[in-house]
């Protein structure tokens, strides 16, 4: 039993352990792990991070970069109340129709409505970005979990946004690009987005790059994956439902298999 | 009918029942007290009841998650975010249906190796081990289409290497791959008809399923020791202790998919996934799921396409000739001191393949896949037919209930 025990541990071992090689091959550098709230079994958001995050994004990166799964319903997680969210909605101008004269009108935002994008389509964001399309921010940090480890796709995030430098000797940065530590190649087309005291956040935090790029970044992780804070409690509650489930079976069985011989 | 008058069979509804429909009999018959099986069935022999509940989370999850997905290139990956964002606990279905397909994987890959190392595929359960392959294949059929349906680019690109596999058949390959993807290239009509297929081959898996239960039952189980029960002291129903003994297991594997689920649930597949598809974009580095990744080894270490091909799928085809490939009468390889080893030699070249899957096809992954491409080969059609002839097994018992009482003296001594 004790020996089929170790050899579980150790398929179960081998098996996952070549999962993680498997997927971090590239050139990369690998950014700084961040602390960040919601990591581990019982993380949770910082809602006064989450907010100034949001602020970062309203101010700074929506002028580029879309957020089309989200709504601004969606922002009460954050903290904010239905009625300021109400309000945050109506100070944005949001494309409906066909009205009854079949024209396309604009009218302020419903909590409803998902955050409109800065361009109507690809092509017109590509123009206004010498040719480089911003990706939409919904999902970044899920898409740029390579490292697989909670927060990694945050960590990136992070690191990129305060990762900007002057190239090191030698290096020559192409045309309409500039040089990331971070970023895959080193030469992105994003032009640094943040510099100290490009907001000003309502809480009276100083917004250092090194703040708001940590800020925007967990915003951005609960964008990807509003409900983490659900599925950590479910789990939780889950699990340990499991683990008492399984032990009473396990009682069970050696009462039942006791009649044997 | 029942030969059993007291208990839950005389309670008239069931009676009633069981007179116009044999539905209790059957089942008591299938998994319950009419079951004989072998006594000293160990926890391995857990992971075929565990593969037919993983099955079944499958189809419910999958069925749930229908009502919410919409299989069209333009609406199919808003339509997963719509699940995961708006849909009541749709994370927790779509999460337990990604994570169940890998659990599914590794429970199957545990079973066929159980099978492996205690014989089960010997005289007479052949038909049983084919049953079991046929799943097998089934089941990658449904995980590759069903990786597709969230078209992101892993889906996309995953697709279309996969597909764009058969363009190696001579002559009428091209025509195939056109035939495959209802177009030029990977698009809505792909996406639909893999989304029909993914539907359908679940209900299709079931149906081999109760065959590769029927194919069990003729038999009985095998069991470590790999001896046939020589009566009724060898044997104990089903129920309860069989019945008893697999809850334990089910416990255990869900506090363990409960973890992935809860805690990791983006572990186990890829983060480009969360890209929408792209056909104009190439990924880096295009990978299939981590199930996949020992077979993607074999292709990508064959430098010839239609080569790589045929190997891939003879990886699978070889299974089906073990029965006569492993020349030795003796089932388990508790007996079998060469055998043994070499198991697990075996496993660890296909541990060493989905490592080298998993990384670009040069250098030493390149080196490792090949290698460990040739022992996978070599093991079933030099070392088992070979060792089968050569190997002197050890003095099998004369039953399972000898053996049992001699490993456990105190049982015996008590109440034998």
């Amino acid at each position: 039993m004790k020996k089929m025990t170790m050899r579980t541990i150790l398929a179960a071992a081998l098996t996952f352990g070549l999962a993680v090689p498997a997927f971090a091959a590239g050139t990369e550098v690998t950014p700084p792990t961040q602390n960040w709230s919601f990591k581990g079994a019982f993380g949770t958001f910082d809602r006064a991070e989450l907010q100034r995050g949001y602020q970062v994004y309203k101010e700074v990166c929506a002028a580029c970069h879309a957020m089309k799964y989200v709504a601004f319903r969606n922002l009460t997680d954050l903290g904010f109340t239905a009625a300021e969210v109400k309000a945050l909605a109506a100070t944005f101008e949001v494309n409906d129709g066909p009205n009854d004269q079949g024209e396309m009108f604009k009218r302020p935002g419903l909590p409803q409505d998902k955050f409109p994008s800065p361009f109507p389509n690809e092509k017109a964001a590509r123009a206004s970005n010498g040719g480089a399309y911003p990706p939409d921010l919904s999902l970044v940090a899920k898409m740029k979990d390579h490292h697989r480890t909670e927060g990694s796709g945050a960590d990136y995030i992070r690191a990129l946004l305060a990762g900007y430098k002057d190239a090191p000797a030698g290096f020559t940065v192409g045309e309409g690009l500039n040089y990331n530590e971070y970023f895959p190649g080193h030469q992105i087309a994003m032009p640094k987005p943040l510099n100290d005291d490009q907001v000003t956040y309502a809480d009276g935090t100083k917004a250092t790059v090194e703040q708001m790029a940590h800020d925007v970044s967990a915003f951005l992780m609960w964008a990807a994956e509003p409900k983490l804070e659900d599925r950590k409690r479910m789990g939780f509650k889950v699990i340990v439902f499991l683990i008492v489930l399984t032990g009473l079976f396990f009682m069970a069985k050696k009462r039942i298999w006791a009649k044997l011989h | 009918m029942a030969d059993n008058n007291s208990g839950f069979f005389a309670n008239p509804v069931v009676k009633w029942i069981e007179y116009r429909l044999p539905v209790f009999s059957t089942l008591d018959h299938m998994v319950g007290t009419q079951y004989p099986t072998p006594k000293n069935l160990n926890y391995w022999w857990n992971f075929g009841s565990l593969a037919g509940l993983c099955l079944v989370i499958q189809i419910v999850t999958g069925i749930v998650l229908v009502m919410h997905y919409t299989p069209h290139t333009l609406m199919a990956f808003d339509s997963v975010e719509h699940i995961m964002r708006d849909v009541n606990y749709g994370w927790l279905l779509r999460y337990m249906h990604a994570n169940g397909a890998s659990m599914f994987f590794i429970v199957v890959y545990i079973h066929i190796f159980r099978g492996l190392y205690f014989g089960s595929y010997k005289a007479p359960r052949e038909i049983l081990w084919f049953l079991g392959l046929i799943i097998f294949l089934l089941m990658m059929a449904t995980a590759f289409m069903g990786y597709v349906l969230p078209w992101g680019q892993m889906s996309f690109w995953g697709a279309t290497v996969i597909t764009n596999l058969f363009s190696a058949i001579p002559v009428v390959g091209e025509p195939i791959v056109t035939w495959l993807w209802g177009g030029f290239a990977v698009d809505n009509p792909t996406l639909n008809r893999f989304f029909s297929l993914h539907y359908l081959l679940p209900f299709v898996i079931v149906g081999v399923v109760l065959l590769h239960i029927l194919a069990l039952h003729q038999h009985g189980s095998n069991n470590p020791l790999g001896i046939d029960t020589k009566g009724p002291q060898d044997r104990i129903p089903f129920h309860p202790y069989y019945t008893i003994k697999d809850a334990v297991g089910v416990g255990a594997f869900l506090i363990f998919f409960c973890f992935f689920l809860f805690y990791a649930p983006n572990f186990l597949g890829h983060p480009d996934n969360y890209i929408p598809a792209n056909p104009l974009v190439t990924p880096a580095h295009i990978v299939p799921e981590w199930y996949f990744l020992p077979f993607y080894a074999i292709l990508r270490s064959v430098p010839d396409k239609l080569g790589g091909v045929l190997l891939m799928f003879g990886a699978i085809l070889i299974l089906f000739l073990l029965p006569w490939l492993d020349t030795s009468k003796v089932r388990s390889a508790k007996f079998r001191p060469i055998y043994k080893q070499l198991f697990w030699v075996f496993l660890i070249a296909c541990v060493g393949l989905t490592y080298a899957g998993g990384l670009p096809p040069e250098g030493l992954a390149l080196v490792i896949g090949r290698v460990c491409t040739v022992y996978y080969f070599a093991h079933f059609l030099i070392l088992m037919p070979l060792v089968g002839w050569f190997e002197k097994p050890l003095k099998l018992p004369a039953s399972i209930s000898e053996a049992v009482l001699k490993t456990e003296p105190g049982a015996a001594g008590s109440k034998a």
